[in-house]
């Protein structure tokens, strides 16, 4: 038996029942990784040695009966956005090529209490700025479906190594789609949850008011129940929201019967690919005909989330990234003359060209004379969208769409023209901007045979809605790997 | 291209952001800009009057902490990463006030 | 020449007396090693996000509501963006939208009256690190335990016209925070700084000049000769027909000259943002009222609380309340002697006396009211005279001594023992014949002359009183 063709509660059972031991899962999780790391290039970093040594704690703790979760010695990958003491966490950015933290991010605290077991860091944007993966300072992540395309970003890494199975799930990240856009490319399923819903301390920030993390895994079940883990009130996080229910595992249900979904008409318009566009409409009808009742109508203002959304977390990300300066940790340049030179030279060799490009964007939107006519009314711009969400949920329990207008474009193909590539988080945006919970699972292949995205939005701590829906169209299909993904098998 | 970003912004730009950008670079971030901010203005056609800038999606509110120390001497930990030290403390170029 | 009148606005900043600072469980204590009172939040590691202490926002609303603002119930932290090494973040966490306190006023007095100066604002911020720059190699090193020591900003309104209103201002507010406990308010530690902002027009013009920003006063001298400076200064540019520039100016108090602080990389364009991190304060009508109903007996009611209670003269009790530590010592010193007199006496006379002596000021006082009690008891029960127990405050006021265990060591118990009194008494009488003398031709004073030989002869330790009166029965019998 392939251990890592199993879903992570599956995984987790065998090794509660003693079936399988956590080295095992490891050894297992590092054979496939060898295997195919050389071509798709999920990780930035990876610890062996840590791994095995965690499995062995992590055994004994279960053997003597102190750990319960359903995730105890299963194996996980981290993005390299969020901090692990003594592991490097490089943020896929130069600036960081040499950062250990010192401390430990609170989501993935979470999991290690739950007994997980860390591989390794996966590759991403720099800084999470990309939906690519392209823009990686480590290089390029490769789609596990066609190692000619991009797996999407940033949390490409994160996407690919469950699609390859390289990992048996991992964290990602979502501040405009980051999570939900490269799960749809890579077949696997992200959810983004509600803001305030896991603790960002230790997450390096790009957009402070739209960052979260989420799980990614082979399905819903195990997103559901990762999402149970990580998620918690974290004193250390001021936005952190305490919430009623952490018990998403209990949306698990097989039943959408007079559920509403909603359907934006906005969502199919120009731009959406038409086998993007039949394989969703195909999925809502399938839940159509297991009993919700599916309408389509208008949500307002889907052309200006983008354009509010690049403002935001532009002008956020320029004073988020000023601490890297060359003077506390990370890179600093060999040669340099006095302290502004340093921090010059320091911050141009050490960024990529996208995070620069958001840099001096937003620098440029909050200063002197420009901060009314872009940042306030970029938010603006987002009350009002919340306010349009708002509206729909009243009538709603979930919103319905794709979650890329496309499948995975082809590497080299993306970064020459920004604004056509911003345009491709177009579904996801808005989400972040209202700080509402998404989830993107796999409902159909092109004809190129790359996964399409399904995208299923839900309103604020409403994540259980859309756990539900998708669980209970998840139950239609069968989990279709890739080729990668069988190496082992 | 509605937005002409000139030489100055881009110099300006660049000293509040502290980015040192060749020439070449330069132009392309100019291009970038310009275009980012005539897509930026479509948000001008959205009538905003009255709206209240909204920074945080929820109304949370009021999360303080007691005044309790807590934390002890971390400066091991604190200096780990530090390209220079010296003393106990980060060294930089010599700031002249 | 034209009359020039000077115009002066001053922002003030204070560090609040809390134990942990403004965004993280870190000490606040004055003095450790470099960098050993940080964590991952004051030094501005990534991943780590600011929590707020919720004492910095009490002691924000105390200031206020003693400076009569206007408490903003709504408020929020935005983010002031610039770079420098002392700032770990490279922005400073500060107010400038909804800062928590507007529109307030107090009140000083100089030799023209009573005058009011209006409040701004107070905002709540984070201070920053310390940069040390060794003299011998070209860098500096940077020590981040001051970063993230919590600090209100006091804006006041260019209100003032010469520098004895700017030092009363200044006076002021050092008192009612003082009162308030919500800070020690030293200049010449940094607990208090004040920068200048000051522009000079015509007598009789409604506009204001343009104005320059002056920083790095560390005295109020150096404030009194820093705004002379500036207002010479810039009078000297206008008569020349030449134009103020608004900047930043700092201050070198021993070359009694200011410079402009201006750098190329200096934009002054700090794109303040509201802080994603923080979520916004709103201060509901009950805590409000809390916070006032916890205010403190401020000067005026302890001045008259004093001349009532404790039978005072109006000019001791003045005196007293000018500053809150002295305050402090006479209540406390008072609720154990039960001699309030006798208290004030000893703040009035010898503290004042050696505070002028060592240049100090009454905020550096260190001896406990337990120990003046002592000492006061000590007097009235007759163990010591007056005399002794002058040299023995000495050593209270200096290292804080316990009257009763210095008085034992050195033996300075006054001596009860009449007999060998009267042998000291006879000896000094027997040694004096001429003042004696004088003594018996009426002149009363040479008795005084007699009594110090007797004191001096029983090395301080004799008893007065007791002194005297056998040196008259020793003299009437002669």
């Amino acid at each position: 038996m392939n251990l890592m063709s199993l879903t992570a509660v599956e995984l987790g059972k065998k090794i509660k029942a003693k079936e399988v031991t956590v080295k095992e899962a490891v050894l297992a999780a590092f054979d496939q990784i060898e295997k195919v790391e050389d071509v798709y290039h999920s990780y930035v970093t990876l610890d062996k040695e840590q791994a095995l040594k965690r499995a062995e704690e992590v055994q004994k703790l279960i053997d003597e009966g102190k750990l319960d979760s359903p995730l105890a010695g299963v194996p996980v990958a981290i993005k390299d956005n969020m901090c692990t003491e003594g592991m490097k966490t490089t943020c896929s950015s130069r600036i960081l090529e040499n950062f250990y933290p010192t401390y430990t991010a609170e989501a993935v605290l979470n999991l290690e209490k739950a007994g997980a077991v860390i591989l390794g860091k996966t590759n991403m944007d720099e800084f999470a700025m990309g939906s690519t993966t392209e823009t990686s300072a480590y290089g390029v992540t490769r789609n596990p479906w066609n190692e000619n395309h991009v797996p999407g970003g940033s949390s490409g890494g994160s996407c690919s190594a469950v699609a390859a199975e390289e990992c048996s799930y991992s964290l990602g990240s979502d501040t405009g789609g980051s999570i939900r856009q490269p799960s749809s490319f890579c077949g696997v399923t992200g959810i983004k949850p509600t803001y305030g819903t896991v603790s960002r301390y230790g997450l390096i920030a790009y957009g402070s008011s739209l960052d979260q993390i989420g799980p990614v895994a082979k399905d819903v079940t195990d997103c559901a129940t990762i999402l149970e883990t990580i998620a918690s009130y974290d004193p250390k996080d001021s936005t952190s929201v305490k919430r009623e229910d952490y018990d998403f595992t209990s949306a698990l249900v097989d039943d959408v019967k007079g559920m509403r979904i909603g359907i934006p008409k906005s969502y199919f318009g120009e731009g959406l690919d038409t086998e993007v566009r039949d394989a969703v409409l195909s999925a809502a009808k399938t839940l159509e005909e297991k009993g919700a009742i599916v309408e389509e109508f208008d949500l307002g203002l889907v052309d200006y989330a983008i354009p509010a959304y690049y403002v935001i977390a532009s002008a956020e990300a320029s004073s988020n990234l000023a601490r890297f300066d060359g003077v506390k940790y990370g890179y600093r340049t060999p040669d340099y003359d006095g302290l502004h030179n340093m921090y010059k030279k320091t911050r141009s060799e050490g960024f990529g060209a996208e995070v620069k490009r958001r840099i001096m964007l937003g620098s440029f939107v909050l200063s002197s004379g420009y901060y009314d006519a872009y940042y306030l009314k970029a938010l603006r711009t987002k009350a009002l969208i919340k306010k349009e969400f708002d509206k729909a949920f009243e009538k709603y329990d979930v919103i319905l769409g794709p979650a890329a207008p496309t499948t995975a474009p082809e590497i080299g193909k993306s970064l020459s023209d920004p604004i056509k590539m911003y345009l491709g988080d177009i579904y996801t945006i808005s989400v972040n901007l209202a700080g509402l919970p998404g989830i993107s699972l796999p409902c159909g292949r092109d004809s190129k045979g790359l996964p399409i995205g399904l995208q299923l939005i839900g309103d604020c701590f409403k994540e259980k809605n859309i756990i539900r829906a998708a669980y209970a169209f998840e139950q239609t299909r069968t989990y279709e790997r890739c080729d990668v993904a069988k190496a082992r098998d | 291209m509605a937005n002409i970003i000139s030489d100055e912004t881009i110099e300006y730009v660049g000293i509040l952001a502290k980015l040192e950008l060749s020439d070449e670079e330069k132009e392309k971030a100019k291009k970038d800009m310009g275009s980012m901010l005539d897509y930026i203005d479509k948000l001008n056609e959205l009538d905003t009057t009255g709206v209240e800038p909204m920074s945080h999606v929820f109304p949370v509110q009021n999360v303080f902490r007691e005044d309790v120390v807590v934390n002890g001497d971390d400066r091991e930990n604190i200096l780990k990463n530090a390209p220079e030290q010296k003393d106990g403390s980060f060294v930089v170029p010599k700031t002249v006030d | 020449m034209k009359q020039y009148e000077t115009v002066i606005g001053l922002e003030v900043h204070v560090e609040l007396a809390t134990k942990t600072k403004i965004f993280c469980s870190c000490s606040t204590e004055f003095g450790g090693a470099p960098n050993t009172h940080t964590c991952p939040v004051c030094t501005g590691m990534p991943g780590s996000l600011p929590v707020l202490n919720k004492q910095v926002v009490e002691y924000a609303m105390a200031v206020g509501l003693a400076t009569n603002c206007k408490i903003t119930q709504y408020c929020k932290f935005d983010r002031k963006n610039y770079f420098y090494p002392d700032n770990p973040q490279n922005y400073q966490i500060s107010q400038l939208y909804l800062p928590i306190c507007r529109d307030g006023k107090v009140e000083i007095q100089t030799e023209n009256g009573t005058k009011t100066i209006g409040i701004h604002e107070i905002h709540m911020e984070e201070d920053a690190g310390k940069l040390i720059h060794d003299e011998w190699s070209d860098c500096s090193l940077v020590d981040f335990n001051r970063s993230g020591v919590p600090l209100i900003e006091i804006v006041s309104e260019p209100d003032m016209r010469s520098a004895e209103e700017v030092i009363a201002y200044l006076e002021k507010l050092r008192m009612i925070i003082q009162y308030l406990g919500a800070s020690d308010c030293k200049l010449n530690e940094g607990s208090m700084r004040a920068d200048v902002n000051l522009s000079i027009r015509e007598v009789g013009a409604e506009t204001f000049g343009t104005r320059t920003e002056m920083k790095n006063l560390n005295s109020f001298k150096a404030i009194a000769r820093a705004i002379e400076n500036e207002t010479e200064r810039q009078i000297d540019l206008l008569e020349a027909g030449k134009e103020v520039i608004q900047e930043t100016r700092r201050w070198d108090d021993n070359k009694e000259y200011s410079y402009a602080m201006r750098s190329k990389e200096d934009a002054q364009d700090y794109r303040y943002f509201p802080e994603p991190d923080l979520v916004p304060i709103v201060i509901s009508d009950e805590w409000l009222e809390e916070v006032r109903q916890r205010q403190p007996e401020f000067r005026d009611e302890k001045k008259a609380r004093y001349v009532s209670e404790f039978k005072l003269p109006e000019y001791d009790a003045d005196i007293i309340t000018q500053y809150k530590k002295m305050a402090d010592i006479f209540e406390k010193a008072t609720e154990i002697c039960k001699n309030p007199k006798k208290v004030s006496n000893y703040l009035m006379g010898e503290t004042m006396r050696l505070l002028k002596e060592k240049s100090m000021d009454p905020d550096e006082l260190t001896f406990s009211p337990e120990n003046l009690a002592k000492l006061i008891g000590l007097v009235d029960k007759g163990v010591i005279n007056g005399n002794t127990a002058k040299e023995v405050f000495a050593q209270i006021f200096e290292n804080d001594t316990d009257p009763e265990v210095y008085v034992e060591e050195h033996g300075l118990k006054m001596d009860q023992d009449e007999d060998g009194l009267k042998k000291i008494v006879e000896e000094v009488v027997a040694a004096n014949p001429q003042s004696v003398e004088d003594y018996k031709n009426g002149k009363e004073k040479a008795i005084g002359f007699l009594v110090g030989q007797v004191m001096r002869a029983s090395r301080g330790k004799a008893n007065p009183g007791m002194v005297n009166q056998l040196l008259k029965e020793t003299l009437s019998n002669m």
